[in-house]
């Protein structure tokens, strides 16, 4: 096979929906043997594009050719038997079978006439696979026993495994993978990316759909950026930089990632000291100052969720107290944190943060409500104006108050949850991951309306896994390692390789242990 | 509403597909009563006649009652299987106390209220405090309700009712049945406390997503106890009636109503998943359970096969929230 020829070559694309052009003539290769990295904002047209390469979307127009021949792929199972596979961003492995059950789920080997399933010979494939991809991963582990990385090795183990019974070799399959770091740590990204170039080596071709430019300069070879449904560009990752890359998502030069003014630091505004919540926290201590804000940086594990929900009263201190301004809480759930004036911006947007189908306006409102009503009564009129004046304050694009807030971008219903602590004028906002899934631009908002929070004098905490987000907002950087703080960095000595020292415990001279 | 920034919804498509969805989700449901209204105007004898459709309103009613007690629970996401039970129990205690220990009739039935407040709080406790789910804290009180219930009357009825009684259930105030009334009442009440309240926005953001509710400084086990304790209150309410309309009290009175009690928000589009409906659904909801069962056996069609067909009216709703939800 002539290597000039791309091994996909997706040509003029287009698909509507109702009121959207999801695509308009796009254009997308991927060569043999490489890695491709898919970039965009939220709703740029990467799904709607990796939809139809997988078959679960029909396009309105264009043509998909694989290795120069022409394509149709009506359905998953045609992209299959092309070698073609995707692995979501939600895994979809069972929990509660094993891994090789889970491989060869539905194709399970037979034998004898009865066609009972052939267990041994499922169990040697399978292990055989995955000893291929040199994963160390059992194959009659239970997947709940698994880590999301494991887990996602055993998609990848799938996929090779669908693509071989299609008769496709390795040079054959290609695997698109939709943001497959976000909910990994910094050691496990790397262990896939190893794995990424070892695929890549054997001849896969792999699409990467990633929000974290840095890893896609550390493990793409081109990529291709699409922004409203147009091709903005293909590059070679060699040829250009992380900002040159924004300005293709976004079309207008971010000034700069990071924008910084300094506030002025205030009084200490809230304390913790010495916390064990009983299971991951073990004597964790903390200062956070009106007009500051703090980056709290570790490893997934290290107690850090754990830390923000003992501090906004989720959890129960087990040893240990919060202190705010200087006076000691009793919490005993969050509802007297807030009362005491803390906000939570948590993890788990849709889980934890949001009411998805309910309103703008009640999701903004909820935490005001006791304002918001005479004797019980919900004023209408008062929580529309308080509403109003959030998402016209903080730009969230919405078509209107009344608009069911699933409907809403990542970025813009984060806005929403942030709404909904300033409209109680916090002292002190905890913020979980905030930036987690959200496209570049919104991101950059985000990080503006924390800055302007500090500088009103609000006490900022900020847990993040993207070490340049913390190095670029933070005006203190704390790092946990085991459920306590282990290391503190001022804005002006903290780099990477100091923070990631301090996580890993790899030692080192970096900062001291408060 | 204002529209207070400028651009367009950012997934237009899937939004209007899924608001076409509910706004047909919606009116599914006053197309249906209007088709068995329609159907048995057609083929049963005598169902138009006005003395019959106040039958029909008095059948629906006491369903109807418990019926939204049962859409505060069901908005929370839970679930209340005892309220059959309950209203035997409650309808048994008023009818004794009124006859045997001779209390003046309203303070009968104040008690028996306040027993099915209690066997609510007890339901409510057992999932707040205790864990337990909904489902089988709920059929737990329905078998020790109905047993207390046969207990205290020793499985036999009791009759000789007070005055009030026949009057709560069958009495009328300007033509209209009673129950009739406090069904109107009852549901002008729920929809104010639902749509017009903090504690009603409480009960939605419990149903809608227990988590966030938390983190935003809702109590959704305040929330919850509080809405077992409404169902516990409108099944006394509704046992009360049963027993009124009967012009006794029954020990096996009720049995099974559960199913009707939650048909009835089910059918109106109260999602089983929480946090999405309302009390207009359940009303009708309910009307179209006590069409359904007027009109059939107008129609002569025996309580056998009924059973079966309001079994299988039951499953068709659920399967239009499964469907309505997929696509959410």
């Amino acid at each position: 096979m002539p290597t000039d020829v791309p091994l996909l070559r997706m040509q003029g694309i287009s698909k509507a929906f109702p009121g959207v052009q999801a695509l308009q003539g796009v254009d997308f290769e991927v060569a043999p043997g490489e890695i491709h990295a898919l970039v965009g904002e939220n709703g740029a047209g990467k799904s709607t594009l990796m939809k139809i390469l997988t078959g679960a979307l029909r396009p309105d127009s264009g043509q998909i050719f694989l290795r120069g021949r022409p394509v149709e792929i009506p359905s998953p199972r045609a992209a299959q038997a092309l070698g073609i596979s995707m692995i979501h961003q939600e895994l979809s492995l069972i929990p509660y079978l094993t891994v090789g059950q889970n491989i060869f789920l539905g194709r399970e080997p037979r034998r004898g006439r009865l066609g009972l399933v052939d267990w041994p010979r499922l169990y040697r494939q399978a292990q055989a696979l995955l000893d291929r991809l040199n994963v160390g991963v059992d194959a009659r582990a239970e997947v709940r026993d698994l880590s999301i990385a494991q887990q996602q090795m055993v998609e990848v183990a799938k996929a090779l495994a669908l693509s071989a019974e299609a008769g496709q070799g390795f040079g054959a399959t290609l695997i698109a993978m939709d943001e497959p770091t976000s909910t990994l740590t910094e050691r496990e990204t790397e262990v896939l990316f190893d794995l990424m170039r070892s695929l890549k080596a054997a001849g896969v071709s792999l699409i990467f759909i990633s929000h974290r430019l840095e890893e896609i300069f550390r493990i793409a070879d081109r990529l291709t950026v699409l922004r409203d449904g147009c091709l903005v560009g293909v590059r070679s990752a060699a040829e250009v930089d992380a900002n040159d890359v924004v300005r293709m998502m976004v079309g207008r030069q971010l000034s700069e990632m990071y924008p910084r003014t300094n506030a002025a630091r205030g009084g200490a505004a809230l304390e913790a000291r010495n916390l064990h919540d009983g299971r991951e926290l073990h004597g964790a201590s903390l200062t956070v100052h009106s007009g500051e804000i703090v980056g709290v940086a570790g490893l997934v594990g290290a107690g850090r969720t754990a830390l923000a929900e003992t501090l906004f009263g989720v959890r129960r201190a087990t040893v240990g107290e919060v202190l705010l301004a200087g006076q000691p809480l009793r919490l005993r759930g969050p509802g007297d944190a807030i009362r005491c004036g803390m906000g939570f911006v948590p993890e788990d947007r849709k889980g934890q943060g949001l009411f998805l189908n309910m309103a703008v306006r009640e999701n903004i409102a909820i935490s005001s409500l006791r304002r918001l009503s005479r004797l019980g009564f919900l004023r209408f009129a008062a929580a529309d104006r308080l509403a109003g004046e959030f998402v016209r304050r903080l730009a969230i694009r919405t078509p209107s108050l009344r608009q069911r807030v699933r409907n809403l971008s990542g970025g813009n219903q984060q806005k929403v949850i942030i709404a909904r602590w300033l409209a109680l004028n916090p002292k002190v906002l905890i913020l979980d991951e905030p930036t987690r899934g959200v496209d570049v631009g919104a991101k950059a908002e985000i990080h503006g309306l924390m800055n302007q929070l500090a500088a009103q004098g609000v006490a900022v905490l900020m847990i993040s896994s993207e070490l340049p987000e913390v190095l670029g907002v933070s005006d203190r950087i704390l790092v946990m390692r085991a459920g306590r703080i282990v290391a503190e960095f001022s804005r002006g000595e903290a780099t990477e390789d100091a923070i990631m020292r301090a996580a890993t415990g790899a030692g080192g001279n970096g900062g001291a242990a408060p | 509403m204002t529209a207070p920034s400028a651009s367009a919804p950012p997934r237009a498509p899937a939004a209007a597909r899924r608001r076409g969805l509910e706004t047909l989700r919606r009116y599914s449901v006053l197309l249906i009563l209007l088709g068995i209204v329609l159907f048995f105007a057609l083929s049963a004898p005598g169902f138009l006649r006005p003395s019959n459709l106040l039958n029909v309103g008095l059948q629906t009613s006491i369903i109807a009652i418990v019926a939204i007690g049962m859409t505060f629970v069901i908005l929370t996401g839970g679930i209340d299987l005892s309220v059959g039970s309950v209203m035997a129990l409650s309808g048994a205690l008023a009818a004794g106390l009124a006859t045997r220990q001779g209390l003046p009739a309203a303070a009968a039935i104040a008690v028996a209220l306040l027993v099915g407040a209690a066997v609510g709080a007890a339901n409510g406790l057992m999932v707040v405090r205790g864990g337990i789910p909904p489902f089988v804290a709920t059929l737990a009180t329905l078998s020790i309700a109905r047993g207390l219930t046969l207990v205290y009357t020793e499985g036999k009825p009791i009759a000789g009712l007070p005055p009030l009684f026949l009057w709560l259930g069958n009495g009328r105030v300007l033509g209209i049945p009673v129950p009739l009334l406090l069904m109107a009442l009852a549901g002008i009440a729920a929809w104010v406390v639902l749509r017009q309240t903090r504690f009603g926005l409480h009960v939605y953001a419990t149903g809608g997503n227990e988590e966030t509710a938390r983190l935003a400084g809702v109590s959704p086990r305040a929330v919850k106890l509080a809405v077992y304790v409404l169902s516990g209150v409108t099944a006394a309410v509704g046992g009360v009636l049963l027993t009124g309309r009967l012009a006794s009290a029954q020990p096996n009175a009720a049995t099974g109503w559960e199913l009707d009690a939650i048909a009835a928000p089910v059918l109106g589009g109260v999602s089983l998943f929480g946090g999405v409906g309302g009390v207009g659904g359940t009303v009708i909801g309910a009307l179209i359970i006590g069409v359904l069962s007027n009109g059939l056996n107008l129609m002569r069609v025996s309580s056998y096969y009924q059973l079966i067909i309001k079994g299988a009216v039951f499953v068709l709703a659920v399967m239009l929230d499964l469907a309505t939800q997929r696509r959410r």
